[in-house]
């Protein structure tokens, strides 16, 4: 039981880095734009994010605010993934570049971006950057007091976790209501079905789908940096933060294009990342475990391809520019 | 009030520019990302010294002496030959994206005969099964996600990207278990000194095998019915369901081809460059391969250039880290802006710009 209970809060922690890469692909594909650089844009979070923090608690030294870092830290992130995006966007809606190529441009000169960063900081400074403790505390620790942490059970399962996990449920909350409840988010949906049907009634094609992507990513970028700050401790960390977000790309298609499955799909994923350290099956090396949530996105992806149900779908312009011009 | 709607800036599609000026367009973008290149590396570099002096290294690097030739022209081939291996998808608009994962398939069945078969049968006959059950594997592991494509209409993108991972984990395992060498290592050991590609003018002959390639495919692109099949696919598939062409098939074939090359590839790494396998043997070379065969026009002969160029890139950031101590990513970094600014600047000659003329009825043009 205990071990299960240790499975189930270390799958949220490694899942919290995804919900966030996930939720900000989510909402860039919604606008039928398939970015296929989120590995570089949370390389970029990551590293910018941590720099953010870094920079900050060296300019005020001891008298730094845990919430201003955390605060900081995802502004940070969030701006380096929303430039990164714009990069994307300008090319892709404006230069109408192809999808696929511009996205993998981006995950390599993301990557390069975030390792550079992350590099240029440890040379600079002299050194692996870190935080003070006080500081990580405010990042992997869990924001609810003692008490509730201390509820045997339910108070590891529900309170233990880092913040960033209740933001992300926040984030996927909003993005559901946004999506599904809204006028704005059904015209942003009615653009990754349609564009040119959305542009006849009226609705501006290429706002829409700059501010998803844009925003998008920002969002996907937060995901590098909740690894590097709670993961990773604090310290830059590229090989641990390789494959997230390729990942994240499979969680999308996983979930569905739902932010709500996010949540459980994130966790999932979590689990299935760290499932070879907690629970070792003999005659499954587990090596292989780590594939699991690939052929598990790429069985989802024949399964609903096969059904062809109406709602479990990509959206139906995903990956492809819209000239108005051309019909 | 008509003028008012008329937008500050509208475009058009050109029709067709001359070949010289398109190039000069090109020719420019490089131009425009090896500034915005300097620009990084002035934050970059120690002190003291200019951007220029950067770029200059990065040639001298790359192609100074001869050794440094030799290593430029071992990662340009696989770029290459990959690059070759996507461009029939890409005319199809199947956006294979799984070379990653098909060179590494190739890799894993050259090397099973490479470990397990050495001695067996003479080794020029070992090293052309190695080659062929690298190119079978891979052909076969782009084969999965046509199929599903063809039958089901699965989304090939995410699909074969999903493949890759699948691949890889499968390396980490054979690493970590059946194949591994000395126990504890995790790492496969040396192939046979038997089985090693022989080399030619100091590179290992996988030079050779991609040049032939670039004849070839550009020959069945141009000039072959099924090359002409593809085409068709790729312009408007139900044209070609109209013109009686089985799609499916013709959309497995094409995997297979590409798969098949992607694989021989692998081989080409695996026996050539590494001498063994590892999780590493693709090495990122299958994404930015998707981008040189797209920057090329998937126009094999440009994709010896653009391989070429990303190569010197490449090396030469090598030489700049041991040399002024700038971290080897700047490489990446100066690679993608090329790639930005080369794909963007496709738009600048697809397309032209109209700019709203005052007093000028523009309704009455066109």
């Amino acid at each position: 039981m205990n071990m299960f209970l240790a499975l189930i809060v270390a799958a949220i922690t490694y899942g919290t880095p995804l919900l966030f890469g996930t939720l900000g692909e989510i909402l860039t594909e919604k606008s039928g734009n398939l970015n296929l650089g989120v590995e570089g844009i949370m390389f970029m979070g990551g590293a910018v994010g941590l720099g953010g923090v870094y920079y900050y608690e060296k300019a005020v030294g001891a008298s730094a605010n845990g919430y201003l870092a955390v605060i900081i830290a995802i502004a940070c992130a969030f701006l380096a993934g929303a430039v990164a995006s714009l990069i994307f966007s300008f090319l892709t809606i404006t230069l109408r570049t192809n999808q696929n190529v511009t996205g993998l441009a981006l995950a390599i000169f993301g990557t390069g971006i975030g390792q550079f960063v992350g590099e240029y900081m440890r040379v600079s400074e002299g050194g692996y950057i870190s935080i003070g403790n006080a500081l990580k505390g405010y990042f992997a620790n869990s924001p609810f007091p003692a008490a509730l942490r201390n509820i045997p059970v339910v108070g590891s399962l529900l309170f233990a976790h880092s913040i960033f996990f209740y933001l992300g449920i926040l984030l996927a909350a909003v993005m559901f209501w946004y999506l599904g409840k809204t006028r704005s988010g059904l015209y942003l949906r009615a653009v990754g079905e349609s564009p040119a049907t959305a542009d006849a009634a009226g609705i501006n094609v290429t706002r829409n789908k700059y501010l998803a992507t844009v925003i998008g990513g920002g969002i996907s970028a937060v995901g590098g940096m909740v690894y590097i700050t709670t993961i990773a401790g604090c310290v830059w960390n590229h090989e641990g933060l390789s494959g997230v977000g390729w990942l994240a790309v499979a969680l999308v298609i996983f979930c569905m294009w739902r932010p709500m499955s996010a949540i459980w799909g994130s966790v999932l994923f979590g689990a299935l990342m760290i499932l070879y350290l907690r629970l070792v099956i003999p005659f499954i090396p587990t090596q292989l475990y780590k594939i699991l949530p690939y052929v598990v996105t790429v069985i989802v992806l024949i399964v609903s391809s096969m059904r062809n149900n109406k709602d479990k779908q990509p959206p139906a312009n995903l990956g492809l520019s819209y000239f108005r011009e051309d019909r | 009030m008509y003028e008012q709607k008329v937008p500050l800036v509208r475009l058009a599609k050109r029709d067709g520019m001359p070949g010289w000026q398109a190039w000069c367009i090109r020719l420019a973008s490089i131009l425009v990302a090896l500034i915005l290149g300097g620009l990084v590396m002035m934050i970059a570099l120690p002190d003291g010294s200019n951007p220029v002096a950067a770029y200059g290294t990065i040639i001298t690097g790359a192609l100074g002496t001869k050794t440094a030739i030799r290593q430029t022209v071992k990662i340009a081939v696989p770029l290459l030959g990959c690059a070759l291996a996507i461009a029939p998808c890409f005319k199809m608009r199947f956006w294979n994206i799984g070379a990653e994962g098909q060179i590494t398939a190739g890799a894993i069945a050259a090397s099973y005969f490479a470990l397990y078969w050495v001695g067996r049968v003479p080794s020029v006959l070992l090293i052309v099964i190695m080659g062929l059950a690298g190119a079978i594997a891979g052909g076969l592991w782009a084969l999965i996600p046509a199929f599903f494509k063809a039958k089901w209409n699965t989304n090939e993108t995410l699909f074969t990207l999903m493949m890759n991972y699948i691949i890889i984990g499968v390396v980490r395992w054979l690493q970590g278990g059946p194949w591994e060498g000395r126990p504890g290592s995790q790492i496969i050991p040396n192939f046979d000194q038997s089985v090693w590609l022989p080399k030619v003018l100091g590179v290992h002959c996988g030079w050779i095998i991609v040049l032939v390639l670039v004849v070839v495919m550009h020959i069945y692109m141009n000039h072959t019915k099924q090359g002409y099949e593809i085409a068709v696919i790729g312009d408007s598939v139900n044209t070609a369901r109209y013109a009686g062409m089985n799609v499916g098939r013709i959309m497995m074939r094409t995997m297979f081809i590409s798969g098949a090359i992607s694989g021989l590839v692998g081989f080409i790494v695996a026996a050539g460059a590494n001498n063994t396998l590892y999780d590493g043997v693709a090495n990122g070379v299958g994404f930015t391969s998707i981008t040189v065969a797209w920057l090329s026009q998937l126009n094999a002969f440009a994709m010896v250039a653009i391989s070429l160029m990303l190569a010197v890139l490449s090396k030469g950031a090598d030489t700049l880290q041991t040399k002024l101590q700038v971290p080897a990513s700047i490489s990446d970094i100066i690679t993608g802006i090329l790639l930005f600014c080369m794909l963007g600047c496709e738009f600048f000659i697809n397309y032209r710009l109209i700019f709203r003329k005052q007093g000028h009825k523009e309704g009455a043009k066109s």
